[in-house]
């Protein structure tokens, strides 16, 4: 043995050498050949589903961690898919990944690891959804009496609609619409999703009716068989659906994700079908008994009213005993009337005699002489008072007119002219005033123009040059010009134009620059 | 009172519910004379559509026909279900 490992040791250099690709095929062909199907036991870790459609997975404990794939086709077949944090049992084959230095599982199925692992998901979806408020009872609707239209979501094939259309006709044949679904699998939480979805889309009025009720049903299973309807979509999906919906899924003792967020859950599709509608019997039993009811209210109301009318008949008293009273009155009175005219008129011709009586011609004569004296008495006094009143009239007036003279209207006329004589002196002073200062601003106006005046410029030296009558200020203008003339502050020069003889007087002609 | 729907357009229930009013009001035997008349044909009216209602018991059962993306296409009479 001693020699052996000092063999080795010694003789390194003879040891096979491998390339790394000669190594990783040695490897991978070990680790293939070892373990060609194994089932693994753990826990999901992170799951990534890039676009190529494989799945990439960790199955985990709690010390080591195994890479998975499941490939497009496998994924596409499993009942289970494969979420975070699921327990899961997976069964395939060891391969390494030479490129990553990697091995890993290619996962040919997958299965949740027993119940627990799945009903754990389900107690965390049923959580969250309830924290959103799915499951509130203010969110469940009244499912409609009578529905016309029953939309039901199942397989159209199997017990489960049978069961449902046998009872439908039992109590009230209706229309019913199956949308069919695959109740298993893993087709079958879209397909229920989209059948909901699907169903809830129909418009009013179209092609298709529209339900008004909605049944999901399915039979009894396994958890597994079930777990679709336990998929959040169908849920969410439920819970939007506008059309009253009721679950029935499964036996009485399977509760699914749906049926909490149905507005009414059935035990089974059976009792789906009696929440659906009425006895159509019993109603009709029922209208009888209205109709009847309705009958003997009325009828027996006319009976009422008919005895009722009998009896204050027999209370009304007979006509003759209504005017037998009055009559006898009207006999009495008639009785009493011509000697009660006769004994008025008697009154009356008393009391006129006894006012005629006193009423004498005597008394009249007496009362006219009376006052014709007092006439004559009065008559004579009238003309001399009407002088006497003339003639004090008359003096009064001759005293009030030895007053009045010309002289207070004289005084007022000399007053009046001497304030006239006044007041046209201050007219006059004041005019020359006015006068005298307009001139003043008018001269102190003509001091200002003429110094603000180009003419006061020119004295300091400053000209003005007109081209042709106008003032130019620029070069360009004065080169246009025929003729130029320069204003100094003692006279004009004239530049230019016509052509003038040299010692003229003129300055020299600058045409040559100019031009 | 509800009575601002025509009869024809209501639904079994709705009917039902204003039948039961009527019969009851009528039972109560305090309405006046031209009420109770009105109510009786009211109710007459009512009875008769919840009749129709009843009569309306069909039974038609159709399957939807799907397309390839899942959308109805229609509807195929379903077999001897």
């Amino acid at each position: 043995m001693a020699d052996l490992i000092e063999d080795s040791g010694a003789a390194g250099g003879n040891a096979p050498e491998y390339t790394v690709s000669e190594i990783s095929g040695a490897v991978k062909r070990v680790v293939e050949g070892e373990f060609p199907h194994v089932r693994v036991r753990g826990e999901l870790g992170r799951v990534s589903r890039p676009r190529s459609g494989h799945v990439y997975l960790d199955l985990k404990d709690e010390r080591a961690v195994l890479s998975g794939v499941i490939w497009k086709g496998t994924a596409a077949r499993l009942q289970t898919q494969p979420e975070e944090g699921l327990e899961v049992v997976a069964t395939g084959r060891l391969t390494t990944f030479p490129g990553q230095s990697r091995y890993q599982l290619i996962i040919e199925d997958l299965r949740p690891a027993g119940q627990g692992a799945l009903m754990a998901l389900l107690e965390q979806r049923k959580k969250a959804l309830a924290a959103e408020g799915l499951f509130d009872a203010a969110r469940k609707r009244p499912l409609p009496y009578l529905p016309e239209v029953i939309g039901v979501v199942t397989s159209p094939s199997g017990a489960v609609i049978r069961d449902i259309l046998h009872r439908l006709r039992d109590r009230f044949p209706r229309r019913v619409l199956i949308w069919p679904v695959a109740v298993q699998g893993e087709r079958c939480a879209p397909e229920v999703a989209n059948a909901i979805r699907g169903f809830n889309a129909l418009p009013r009025g179209g092609a298709i009716p529209r339900p008004d009720l909605l049944i999901v049903a399915r039979g009894g299973g396994s958890i597994e068989d079930l777990w679709g309807f336990n998929e959040e979509i169908v849920a969410r999906a439920a819970a939007e659906s506008a059309i009253p919906l009721v679950s029935a899924v499964g036996h009485e003792t399977d509760t699914t994700l749906i049926d909490f967020v149905a507005d009414r859950r059935a035990p089974t599709p059976t009792a789906a079908a009696e929440l659906a509608v009425p006895v159509r019997l019993d109603l009709l039993s029922w209208l009888d008994g209205q109709g009847g009811r309705l009958t003997h209210a009325v009828s027996a109301a006319m009976a009422r009213r008919g005895e009722r009318l009998r009896d204050l008949a027999r209370g009304l008293p007979r006509p003759e005993t209504l005017v037998e009273w009055p009559r006898q009155r009207l006999d009495s009175l008639a009785d009493r009337l011509p000697a009660a005219l006769r004994a008025g008129v008697q009154a009356r011709r008393v009391a006129l005699s006894e006012a005629g009586g006193s009423l004498r011609p005597g008394l009249l004569a007496r009362a006219l002489a009376g006052e014709r004296r007092r006439l004559e008495t009065c008559g004579p006094r009238l003309a001399p008072a009407l002088s006497r009143r003339v003639e004090a009239g008359r003096e009064a007036l001759a005293r009030r007119a030895d007053r009045l003279t010309l002289r207070p209207i004289e005084s007022e006329i000399a007053r009046g002219r001497q304030r006239l004589a006044e007041q046209g002196g201050r007219l006059d002073t004041a005019f020359a005033r006015q006068v005298e200062a307009q001139r003043r601003r008018l001269e102190s106006a003509d001091r200002l123009r003429e110094t603000l005046g180009y003419t006061a410029t020119l004295k300091r030296g400053y000209a003005v040059v007109r081209g042709d009558g106008v003032v130019v200020t620029r070069k360009a203008e004065a080169a246009q010009a025929r003729a130029l003339e320069i204003e100094f502050a003692d006279g004009r020069l004239a530049v230019g134009g016509r052509p003038r003889k040299p010692g003229d007087g003129a300055p020299p002609p600058e045409q040559g620059t100019l031009f | 009172m509800t009575e601002a729907k025509p009869v024809e357009q209501m639904s079994f229930e709705e009917a039902m519910r204003e039948l039961e009013t009527v019969v009851t009001q009528l039972e109560r035997g305090d309405v006046a004379l031209e009420e109770s008349i009105r109510l009786y044909e009211r109710g007459a009216e009512l009875k008769a559509r919840c009749e129709t209602k009843l009569k309306e018991a069909e039974e038609k059962v159709a399957q939807i026909t799907l397309d390839g993306q899942g959308q109805p296409t229609g509807t195929t009479p379903a077999g001897d279900l």
